[in-house]
């Protein structure tokens, strides 16, 4: 059994990120090109997550994109009783990841019932097609 | 981890003294007013804030003439120079919106005392009027996604595209890892709400006054997101509420006995998110809150112990049990214990809470209608009134940018 998650559907883009806020640009191409890549402060080493033109820890513009292992675990979920949307029918889970490189990203689980989803749990990224220009990161229990 | 946070992000930073504070006893709300909350109105919002606002102005005994401010969010729908206009108001000399929904309902009220306590008016407003019931819903996803979509906030990009499109759900995210952190267990949540609903049922202005609960009707609601059921959850709600502010010189003379403001704060601490700050070093707890208590406190020279009845906005009733924990009212993890059994939180205990009702059963007008209240217990005219109420602490939005009162009488 998987999640009810259908990524065929129509589902919400993200915001216009070539218009508002173009340091996610690299983010989402990583993630078309089947990488999760991380923005890293180039001085100061500090992870910015979301991306960002500025580190705010030490205010430099430098920054360098590295490749997550894509290991993490599940830090905190949400699941949905009630569809909060037509192409998310219920029951939908919503899950925290908790990178091995600190940082945390939302996202959702496949191969997993949303009642067999813990806090702690082991998982790794896999890539989907969601529309023809549109790929999503996903997480999948670790092997 | 989180003491460590804290001392680096927020202590090291200079204060400004609270000698200096123009606001402090020298600022008051005298008068509030509001339309009745329904589910229904058949209004516009515009009509709501009109009457709310002409009850606020009549209740402080000025007239509409003496109005020369206008406070509100920057989320309010209603058109400013169009409420001028149908108020009548001769001549606006200040006007200012807070950003962040209702993380800055109390900061309404700072911005308009700083207006009058440096003489940039005389007497400012602040109101909030939605029709969050019939009109736009702010549980409801399909309708946000397309509010969020356009919405200059980088972090929402990254949510919406996996259905996390509402604020049940971002909240169900601190709540299941709170609860995961302090071994909370799920059944043992509802007193909060349970005690609420007893407060509505003393409210005839409250939605769910007439509308009595049970433990086992709060186990029995369906989930809407786990781990929140359905009175975990505000009632949206159409309708308005308005509060006229003066200098405390100003209300000596005021139809109403005034309500001093001792302390107003904002928080907006670093990697602060709109009810998604996920980035943070804890996902169980709520620095906003936790420094605009620090803040009202420092300011007032108050400790918990010294409030004599709190209104916490509590969108869901977890949001509402994790500020008692941040504003020291008890330990850490220890909000649902404190609020076992209700005799702590009901109006003869020692923290008698959300008094109307709260957002969970008087009514969801982001919280303004929390601050209404907090100025009924200093006159002594709240529905469940607390014997000799002298100070009220008054909450706004957790999880996001946020802001707080201590009100005295
Ligand atoms: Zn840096």
């Amino acid at each position: 059994m998987t999640s009810s998650y259908d990524p065929t559907r129509d589902v919400p883009r993200p915001a216009r990120w070539e218009v508002l806020y173009r340091s996610s640009g690299p983010f989402w191409d990583g993630v078309a090109s089947g990488k999760l890549l991380l923005q890293r402060c180039a001085s100061c080493a500090r992870w910015l997550t979301p991306p960002r033109p500025m580190c705010p820890g030490c205010q430099s513009r430098e920054h360098e994109w590295v490749q997550s292992t894509g290991r993490g675990t599940v830090h905190s979920f949400a699941t949905y009783r009630h569809a909060p949307h037509p192409a998310f029918p219920a029951p939908h889970s919503v899950v925290l990841v908790e990178l091995e490189e600190g940082p945390r990203l939302v996202s959702s689980l496949v191969g997993i019932a949303p009642e067999n989803i813990a806090v702690g749990q082991a998982v790794e990224v896999v890539f989907t097609h969601a529309a023809d220009d549109f790929t999503l990161f996903q997480f999948k229990p670790a092997a | 981890m989180l003491d460590e946070y804290r001392t680096k992000s927020y202590q090291a930073h200079l204060r400004p003294a609270v000698d200096e504070n123009l606001i402090k006893d020298n600022v008051a709300i005298i008068g509030i007013g509001q339309t009745a909350f329904s589910r229904n109105s058949q209004r516009d919002e515009l009509d709501l804030a009109c009457e709310a606002i002409k009850n606020a102005v009549d209740d402080a005994g000025l007239s509409i003439s003496d109005i020369d401010g206008l406070e509100a969010l920057t989320l309010d729908r209603v058109s400013m120079p169009t409420l001028i206009g149908s108020l009548g108001i001769p001549n606006l000399r200040f006007t200012s919106e807070v950003s962040f929904g209702g993380g800055g309902a109390c900061a309404t009220v700072m911005h308009a005392a700083a207006a009058v306590a440096t003489g940039l008016a005389d007497y400012v407003v602040c109101y909030r009027s939605l029709n969050e019931a019939s009109g736009h819903r702010y549980g409801r996803g399909d309708g946000y996604a397309e509010y969020l979509s356009k919405a200059p906030t980088l972090h929402y990009g990254y949510y919406f595209p996996y259905g996390f499109l509402t604020p049940l759900a971002w909240a169900g995210m601190y709540a299941r890892r709170w609860m995961h952190e302090y071994g909370i267990k799920l059944d043992n949540t509802g007193w909060y709400s349970l005690v609420l609903r007893e407060y509505a049922q003393k409210n005839p202005n409250a939605i769910f006054y007439g509308k009595p609960m049970t433990y086992q009707d709060y186990l029995d609601a369906p989930m809407i997101v786990e781990p929140l059921r359905l009175f975990d959850c505000c009632v949206d709600t159409d309708g308005a509420v308005a509060l006229v502010v003066t200098t405390a010189d100003r209300a000596r003379d005021a139809k109403q006995s005034p309500a001093y403001i001792m302390a107003a704060a904002q928080s907006i601490p670093i990697e602060t998110e709109i009810q998604t700050s996920y980035n943070r070093p804890i996902v169980s707890g709520l620095p906003e809150t936790w420094y605009v208590g620090q803040e009202l406190y420092r300011i007032s020279g108050l400790g918990p112990g010294d409030i004599d009845v709190a209104e916490l906005y509590d969108p869901f009733s977890f949001g509402g049990i994790i500020q008692l924990e941040e504003l020291g009212f008890c330990g850490r993890g220890e909000g649902v214990d404190f609020c076992e059994g209700g005799d702590r939180i009901r109006v003869d205990g020692e923290l008698p809470l959300n008094t109307a009702g709260g957002l969970l059963s008087e009514a969801y007008i982001h919280g303004f209608n929390l601050i209404a209240e907090a100025v009924r217990q200093l006159r002594g005219t709240a529905t469940s009134q607390v014997a000799g109420a002298e100070t009220a602490l008054v909450t706004a939005g957790p999880g996001l940018p946020t802001s707080g009162l201590i009100l005295r009488k």
